[in-house]
């Protein structure tokens, strides 16, 4: 059903636009690449970096920010600068909450060395 | 700097990305991975800000400093314990920004371009942006609320609930649709499909049990990485795009490492099948018919001749704060020429490696906690095994019994061992709702008491005998 939905969506897509652009064709090609170097960057790891990663990479996420700050500019309407600095916010939580956090754990496994 | 200098300038900082997750997986680089993300992410910002000169520089800078102090904060105040729920969290604020994000974009162009000049492209990464980031954000609230015990929130499950989802989800595709067929409207029923995922979000992740909560926080976190990809459609932006599928592919790593360790299918976890089979299975009074309690002078008698020990730490021992009585426990012991081991299974605790980060704070090297693989052998030469508020990880059933809810699930065979002190509070079941065996086996021994407290005791009662 999900994919009957999808591919609906798809066929609607094209049709309301004559196909993907060049555009899309090329950001789809670095989405997919850059899943693969993730799947092979994080092959192999140990239990005790589970929660780490988890964080860390969580921090990376917050990676929205740049489009927060992208989005409020100067002369936009007022419901897009609130919008734009909402997400600022959260995107900042995101990202200094998550690197802080994964640094002091990190800190515990280490001063046993 | 020109858009050509900043997109460059961009590669260097997805290369140091890669390099930051990739240093983040080993324990020797982890430290130094983890800031290479940061100065990646610093990177990022600056090139984005030195990008135009069009910011408003008041609204930027409030933004930032509420969220870097709200964020800071929240990172230096929590207890590990409270870990699971703080990246819940956290997860939830990625996808409610990356929500924020698309739908100030969509309103942006719409004043600006006009709805004619929008192009379909666009129109879908926004509606995918807006339902991942909805969805993401309910649901890490959910997941927030699940693990912090709030009263208000259960197990919610009822007859149709797929069916409603899918319901939910087919609402938010034909919304997605209208956005796209009707671009002069798509404010509002980009609000509105937000508006569905949002409830679709509580709905998928409210029929999850506290024992999945590893899977759901995984997938969570996998999820709030493919919003922010799916932002970086909506902006063109090639940096939004690398970032969140590299978090996306980590995500779904772990999920699928948790989801083994607990010999389930994700379909299985998101669809909440794991429920008692009924009739099957003797009943809690049977199977405690000959429990043996103990006291901490007897537990104590027994480490004092034991030359192996392992203890099993779970969920209970970080509820009451136990792992410094656990860490005196192991340095006396050790003192004494004991052998002390951790036997940690990877679903302990509440997230992934939840059990090691505990340990790790009090202090415990970190050679000694060893995984569930290169334990398990080792048991029948243990002498004590001392489980501390663990129960359904040890619970042999999942190897004796095919038709128990946990059957095939990869377990801590402390069974095998000469004897197990169990410290519980009481018989109350696990997680998944069956009673253990084990706490009745004949080399099995029930210390009914506060873990911290009774590791404690056994302490006092070693050092006076």
């Amino acid at each position: 059903m999900t994919l009957t939905a999808l591919c609906l969506l798809a066929t609607e897509t094209a049709e309301a636009t004559g196909g993907p652009s060049m555009q899309l064709a090329l950001l789809l090609t670095v989405f997919v690449l850059a899943v693969f170097v993730g799947f092979e960057v994080i092959t192999k790891i140990p239990p005790t970096l589970h929660t780490p990663l988890m964080s860390g990479s969580n921090a990376i996420s917050g990676i929205t920010l740049v489009g927060a700050l992208l989005s409020a500019l100067a002369g936009d309407p007022t419901m897009v600068k609130i919008l734009g600095t909402l997400a600022v916010i959260l995107a900042t939580m995101n990202v200094v909450g998550g690197f802080l956090v994964t640094h002091r754990m990190l800190g515990m496994f280490r001063k046993k060395d | 700097m020109s858009p050509v200098w900043v997109e460059l300038s961009y590669l260097i900082v997805i290369v140091l990305f890669i390099m930051g997750l990739k240093g983040l997986t080993h324990p020797r680089t982890a430290v130094r991975g983890n800031l290479t993300g940061a100065l990646a992410m610093l990177l990022a910002c600056v090139f984005t800000l030195l990008g135009t000169e069009l910011f408003d520089w008041t609204l930027i800078a409030v933004g930032v400093g509420v969220g870097a102090l709200a964020g800071g904060i929240l990172a230096v105040t929590i207890q590990m314990t409270a870990m699971p729920q703080l990246v819940a969290l956290f997860n939830g604020f990625g996808g409610l920004a990356s929500v924020f994000v698309a739908g100030a974009y969509l309103a942006k162009l719409l004043s600006s371009a006009g709805a004619s000049n929008l192009g379909a492209d666009l129109l879908v990464a926004t509606a995918a942006s807006g339902l991942i980031g909805g969805v993401t954000f309910t649901g890490s609230l959910v997941a927030f609320a699940k693990l912090q015990e709030l009263k208000f929130i259960k197990d919610v499950r009822f007859p149709g609930q797929q069916a409603l989802n899918a319901g939910l989800f087919l609402a938010c595709v034909v919304l997605a649709l209208l956005i796209v067929r009707q671009p002069g409207h798509a404010n509002l029923y980009y609000w509105l499909m937000v508006m569905v995922s949002l409830v679709l979000g509580v709905f998928l992740v409210i029929s999850i049990g506290g024992a999945d909560m590893p899977v759901v926080i995984a997938l969570l976190n996998s999820y709030s990485g493919l919003a922010a990809a799916a932002t970086g459609f909506v902006l063109s932006n090639v940096l939004l795009i690398v970032a969140g599928s590299l978090v996306g592919a980590s995500g779904l790593i772990l999920t699928k490492i948790m989801c083994v360790a607990m010999n389930r299918s994700l379909t299985n976890v998101l669809f909440a099948k794991l429920q008692p089979a009924k009739g099957s299975g003797p009943s809690a009074d049977e199977v405690y018919a000959n429990v043996k309690a103990t006291s901490p002078e007897e537990v104590a008698m027994l480490l004092d001749v034991a030359g192996r020990v392992v203890i099993v730490p779970g969920y209970g021992m970080a509820v009451a704060q136990a792992q410094h009585a656990v860490k005196d426990l192991t340095n006396y012991l050790r003192e004494k020429g004991v052998t002390v081991e951790f036997g940690i299974h990877p679903v302990a605790g509440r997230m992934p490696g939840h059990m090691n980060v505990l340990l790790a704070e009090a202090d415990i090297p970190y050679d000694l906690l060893i995984e569930m693989d290169q334990i398990n052998p080792t048991f029948e030469q243990t002498d004590v095994v001392i489980v501390v508020g663990a129960n359904d990880v040890v619970n042999p059933v999942a190897q004796t019994d095919p038709n128990s809810p946990i059957a095939g699930m990869p377990i801590l065979e402390v069974h095998k061992a000469r004897t197990v002190v169990n410290i519980k509070r009481s018989l109350s079941p696990g997680f998944a709702g069956i009673p253990n065996p084990l706490f009745a086996a004949d080399n099995s021994l029930m210390l009914y008491a506060d873990a911290r407290q009774a590791l404690i005791d056994i302490l006092k009662a070693l050092r006076e005998g």
